[in-house]
């Protein structure tokens, strides 16, 4: 509790304490009306105090439809009507909500910020071989900086020495540490679990990761959804509607319908207790708040709340197929050998192969594993866009595209179900013939499967653009289960796909999850755009609505699930408070309502909606 | 041009809504923001316009809302 709150606790008590001697003394001795006014004043102006003058000097300064004045206006007109213990105690357990609020939000602001607890606070740099401590900020690019175990890594850079394992869990929502070697690039905001290492600064603290990332986070809350925007609206008519009524209701009845005054006027002050509507000014931005704080925890950001609430709708779920559903890295898929077995296959065009840099050429050499004695192989000729001659075994191999096959005037063939029109072909022939070929494909991302059968769970289409040949598209939508797959694309095309699925989908809404560096027109024409393992791309953060850190297909029906989620709260919190206000302001009128659970209705109501708002922070489980 | 500043003892909700507004309201500023939650506001000004004159407005108003709240600038 902060020193305010405390204070606020003590005058608490002590009115409480004071308000019960009062009417034990009322029970035993029968005191003028005086007297006890000025009994009962005491506990209330110990409570209330601040109220009152808060209420004086907001209406100097023309603002009437001020909580305080309200709630003076209510109590100090319960006095009037000689309500005397009652104004005290709607007075105490007024504070008493308030205190609660407080707490409520001021726990909830402080775990939402160890969430987003990234910042680094300093930076060893090493200047004129003396290592001094400055602020990140003071980091000019291309110094060098030592960051030692536990630290916080202050700014991008490339690791110069020392190696070691990250931890960016805080970044990425990624729980297992990486190791980092001399050389790597390393991103700020990561915490160096493992020994010393020396990092070349590539940009300023302006410029680096985690300054992007705490900017977006800070400005997610001014893209306001529809349904804040709903409060506002709300807001702005509520109280003065609920004020006027509470006039009516005073003045109408013992007017037109020879009411007692003071019954309709205590009735009318009922209204005027509940006609603040903070339960829903608070609760539902703090719900967003804490959904998007939740999301970052999980390396999902977000860049303002009505995108929480175009993730929440989603109909049509539009993946890239590169690097995004796939890992954008080669793997051997299947060899067909011809004459030889395959493992023999395998091994002379690893030999053959592992000379070139080409990925496909360091595909076949990963997939062999074993052992290349480069005693067995010859000369070694590189045939530019057709493949390779190699002497190998003292016989000559040559492996490559079909066109040099073609040139040698070898056909190659197929076995029956053989699918080499998709993905890439390393034919291989040597001098007595064709040997075979080998089939490299994309590797699927082990999590893809999973992410397309989370959606079509969720009751989401799911759509996959490529720019491959449709041969290769259709065998990765058919192992992933996707609804749909277009392909041959440009990135123009992309566009043009995402426009006729906008069309589609009607008031459904469509995202999209690309690498974000060739998609950035497609991610800003979808309802909502994923950038994903974009950390170190300005351009995809700039143009995504949503930055996912890793690359992790799976947290695309996450970042949706948190989205319904955190709108199902927030649709929670409207439906109770407004429920809540509704009934006791009926109940008021009919007069079976006292300002006690006028009370609950206005502060109490608010106490529940920001521990419900608070849930929005637990994300679930994968 | 666009800043970002703390608040201190913004208690209540619906007057961080009333500011927000009050400040949107003054010449020269393309956006504003008073997050209760994050205690900060964030204003954005038009090119061309004198940012400090605006701010000194902003202050004016916020302080007739809720004179309890201190804009740290």
């Amino acid at each position: 509790m902060t020193r305010k709150q405390k204070k606020s606790l003590i005058r608490i008590l002590a009115a409480a304490a004071l308000l019960a001697a009062c009417l034990i003394l009322r029970r035993f001795a029968a005191l003028p009306w005086w007297a006890e006014l000025i009994a009962f004043a005491v506990p209330y102006l110990i409570s209330g105090y601040d109220v009152l003058l808060k209420a004086v000097r907001n209406i100097a300064h023309g603002q009437i439809f001020d909580e305080n004045f309200l709630m003076s206006l209510a109590t100090v007109g319960a006095f009037a009507v000689g309500e005397y213990p009652e104004a005290a105690a709607v007075m105490i357990f007024y504070q008493i909500g308030e205190l609660f609020q407080s707490i409520a939000v001021g726990k909830s602001r402080k775990s939402i910020a160890a969430l987003m607890d990234i910042k680094p606070d300093h930076a060893n740099v090493i200047r004129n071989g003396e290592t001094i401590t400055v602020s990140p900020e003071e980091v000019a690019v291309g110094e060098l900086i030592l960051v030692k175990a536990g630290e916080r890594i202050p700014l991008d850079g490339v690791i110069e020495s020392g190696s070691t394992v990250l931890n960016t869990v805080a970044l990425t929502g990624e729980s297992a540490p990486r190791e980092a070697q001399p050389g790597e690039t390393v991103l700020s905001g990561s915490v160096n679990a493992g020994g010393v290492i020396r990092i070349r600064t590539t940009g300023v603290y302006a410029d680096s990761t985690v300054a992007k990332v705490l900017e977006l986070v800070e400005r997610s809350s001014e893209k306001k959804a529809r349904s804040e925007n709903f409060i506002t609206r709300f807001a702005k008519w509520y109280t003065p509607a609920v004020v006027a009524a509470a006039v009516l209701l005073a003045v109408v009845p013992p007017l037109l319908f020879h009411g007692e005054w003071s019954e309709w006027i205590h009735r009318a002050l009922i209204f005027l207790v509940v006609s603040c509507p903070c339960a829903l000014v608070v609760s539902v931005p703090l719900t967003f708040f804490c959904g998007m704080g939740g999301a970052s925890k999980r390396g999902i950001l977000i860049k303002g709340s009505n995108h929480m609430e175009t993730l929440a709708k989603t109909g049509i779920a539009v993946f890239d197929k590169t690097g995004t559903l796939t890992k954008g890295s080669f793997e051997v898929s299947a060899i067909h050998a011809n004459g030889m077995s395959r493992a023999e296959l395998l091994d002379i065009a690893a030999l053959a192969e592992s000379y070139s840099d080409h990925p496909i050429a360091r595909s076949i050499v990963r997939a062999h594993g074993g052992h290349l004695d480069p005693k067995r192989a010859g000369e070694v000729e590189e045939l530019s866009g057709l493949g390779i001659r190699a002497v190998i075994d003292g016989k000559t191999i040559h492996a490559g595209s079909e066109k040099l096959m073609e040139s040698l005037g070898i056909t190659p063939f197929c076995r029956e179900g053989c699918r080499c029109g998709s993905g890439a072909c390393v034919h291989v022939a040597s001098d007595e013939g064709y040997c075979g070929h080998i089939l490299i494909s994309d590797e699927v991302k082990p999590t893809s499967a999973g992410a397309i059968s989370k959606l079509r769970g969720m009751g989401i289409k799911t759509v996959m653009l490529t720019g491959d040949a449709a041969p290769a598209a259709n065998e990765t939508a058919a192992a992933l289960r996707i609804d749909e797959a277009r392909s041959g694309l440009l990135p123009a095309g992309k566009v043009e796909a995402v426009e006729a699925l906008l069309e589609e989908s009607g008031k459904r809404k469509v995202i999209f999850a690309g690498d974000g560096i060739n998609d950035a027109p497609v991610l800003a024409r979808a309802d909502a755009g994923l950038a994903m393992g974009a950390l170190g791309s300005d351009a995809a953060i700039e143009a995504a609505d949503i930055v996912i850190a890793d690359d992790d297909p799976v947290k695309v029906p996450l970042a949706v699930n948190i989205s319904k989620r955190t709108l199902r709260i927030v649709l929670q919190n409207i439906v109770f408070a407004i429920a809540v206000k509704l009934i006791v302001l009926i109940l008021g009128a009919l007069g079976i309502a006292n300002m006690w659970i006028a009370v609950f209705a206005d502060v109490g109501v608010a106490v529940l909606a920001i521990l419900n708002a608070i849930r929005a922070m637990k994300t679930p489980n994968e | 041009m666009r800043k970002t500043f703390e608040l201190e003892d913004l208690d209540c909700a619906n007057c961080a809504m009333k500011m927000e507004n009050a400040i949107r309201g003054i010449e020269g500023v393309k956006a504003a923001s008073v997050s209760f939650i994050t205690q900060k506001m964030t204003v954005e000004t038009e090119e061309g316009a004198d940012f400090d004159a605006v701010m000194k407005k902003a202050v004016k108003l916020c302080r007739r809302i809720e004179p309890d709240c201190v804009i740290k600038l």
